[in-house]
């Protein structure tokens, strides 16, 4: 194994499996094959078999992309949890409620500016803040078209 | 009567901002001003400090009457707006809806928490932002209002009165709320996690109306002010107001204590000042913008509106167990300088700090008001009656 000591490479992803795949083991192939670790935040398989899972992957970098075209190779639709989630901007009030609940300060007070920062990096698209939102300002796209 | 150095009436303050001469400063800016200059320096530079907050206040409601609007006569007996009920056990179509009012059909927490989409608060946003919402009136039918019934579409244009008449805003101080047991709990102030987790704060601090004038020199009934974005009025004190609360040797209240009365002109506001909310497991409500300007009419105000965040004791309290059965504890006090600092230790546990209320808004509000003073847009007014304060 290669021992280029690279900055720990760290992703939110959201997988998409057809119902085919969605009993095969394929998530601990990124462990064995690629050496990445895993962080499952969310799985859910519906009636229907289809699979959805939310995942923090952290390695090497190469390692990650590899990780992700390997997915993609087995039919599992790879997406950003980023893309999955939004802020309206011309809605939010910046009061603060939403960083009460997210667990993992994707929303957190800029203590300077007192406006709410969001990293869409550091969020996983769980959707507490949509509830809790007294402006309903946070959307997230919701599994099986809202189903 | 206290005697002072410096001594300005309302009506020579109103004389300078009608010549674009008065000096306005933000409550933010002027607790720096006292600070670098001293109270009686300030007092005769500044003449008007504007305050402002921008915060969830439930207590609030659109008094409206809907006309005539067809033959024949009608005299409501019930009213919905977008099917919020408003009471309507008033003269012929006076009608008033309450912020807090749920959608008739809501399934309020049956599926707890509750979502609350719509309520009273969001029906008074939307006709502020100029949309149409279904108005139904039942009536049982009398010799001189013989109709029963009315199902339209209005807009706040076509209501010949709404007014936004809200009976306690502006809290003066409030608490800061926890919770002790072991599961999570939807509040009024927002959610709580178990186990001392987070505390929820509101007010906007030091730049907060009824901080700069904890005693009550200059606000009264008839005092004007920025209400919604537009013009109010303070009609006196507020429901549960607290006149005579433990206060620091600043004259700032160790507890809920000040509240106000406020009443304004709907068709003069702006949505970005009046926002409909839905608080998950508690309930509608609606965020208001409120700015009250206070006169620098001598040295001792001028030394209140130099108020800072590091003054303001903010009271802890459970909402676990300790507030839902009325027992009166205050686990200790915070000030909103460590509470602005996004962590303080309450009971030897650092606790993640959260505002229920925007700063940025509120500062804006503030802002906004020094703006139409200096333009000479907004005149002060004399109170007809201070509210009561010891």
């Amino acid at each position: 194994m290669s021992e280029q000591q690279t900055k720990v490479y760290r992703k939110n992803i959201h997988l998409t499996f057809p119902p085919e795949i969605s009993g095969k083991p394929i998530v601990s192939d990124l462990v064995r094959r690629y050496d990445l670790t895993v962080n499952i935040l969310k799985a859910q398989i519906t009636p229907r078999k289809e699979g959805y899972l939310t995942l923090e992957i952290s390695g090497v970098e190469d390692n990650c992309l590899k990780g992700i075209a390997y997915l993609r190779e087995q039919d599992v639709t790879v997406t950003d949890v980023s893309q999955r989630i939004s802020r309206d901007e011309e809605s939010c009030m910046h009061c603060g409620m939403c960083t009460a609940i997210c667990p993992t300060s994707a929303l957190a007070m800029d203590l300077e500016k007192r406006l709410v920062v969001f990293d869409k990096e550091r969020c996983t698209a769980c959707g507490l803040c949509t509830r809790v939102c007294p402006v309903g300002a946070m959307n997230v796209e919701v599994e099986n078209g809202g189903l | 009567m206290a005697s002072f150095k410096v001594n300005k009436t309302i009506a020579e303050i109103n004389e300078r901002i009608r010549q674009g001469k008065a000096v306005v400063l933000n409550a933010e800016e002027m607790t720096e001003a006292v600070r670098r200059m001293g109270k009686e320096k300030a007092a005769r530079e500044i003449d008007v400090v504007t305050t402002g907050t921008f915060s969830p206040m439930c207590s609030s409601g659109l008094l409206f009457n809907i006309g005539q609007q067809d033959p024949p006569t009608l005299k409501t007996a019930k009213v919905w707006m977008n099917d919020v009920p408003a009471y309507a056990g008033l003269a012929a179509v006076d009608s008033y809806l309450g912020a807090t009012e749920p959608t008739e059909d809501d399934p309020l927490n049956k599926v707890y928490p509750g979502r609350f989409k719509y309520g009273g608060g969001h029906v008074i946003e939307d006709l502020v932002r100029g949309k149409a919402v279904h108005l139904r009136a039942e009536a049982y039918g009398t010799d001189c209002y013989p109709r029963k019934s009315l199902d339209k579409k209005i807009t706040l244009s076509e209501l010949p009165y709404a007014h936004l008449l809200n009976p306690r805003n502006c809290y003066q101080n409030y608490n800061a709320a926890v919770n002790l047991t072991s599961r999570i709990i939807y509040t009024y102030m927002g959610p709580l996690k178990p186990n001392l987790r987070n505390v929820n704060f509101a007010t906007a601090g030091r730049i907060s109306p009824l901080f700069n004038d904890p005693l009550f020199r200059t606000i009264g009934l008839g005092t004007r002010i920025f209400l919604g974005g537009g013009t109010g009025y303070v009609l006196g004190a507020g429901t549960q107001h607290v006149a005579a609360p433990k206060r620091t040797e600043r004259g700032l209240p160790l507890s809920p204590a000040g509240t106000l009365m406020l009443k304004g002109d709907l068709k003069g506001m702006n949505p970005r000042y009046l926002r409909g909310l839905s608080f998950l497991g508690y309930g509608c409500s609606l965020a208001v913008g409120v700015g009250i300007p206070i006169p620098i009419l001598n040295e001792e105000i001028a030394w209140f509106t130099g108020v800072d965040d590091s003054d303001i004791q903010m009271p802890v309290k459970d909402y676990g167990h300790d507030y839902p059965n009325c027992l009166p504890r205050v686990i200790q006090h915070v000030t909103y300088e460590d509470l602005k600092s996004g962590e303080v230790e309450i009971m030897g546990k650092k606790v993640e700090t959260v505002p229920m209320t925007s700063y940025p808004l509120s500062l804006e509000v503030a802002n906004t008001l020094k703006s139409w003073i200096e333009k000479g847009e907004f005149l002060l007014t004399e109170p007809v009656e201070l509210l009561p304060s010891a």
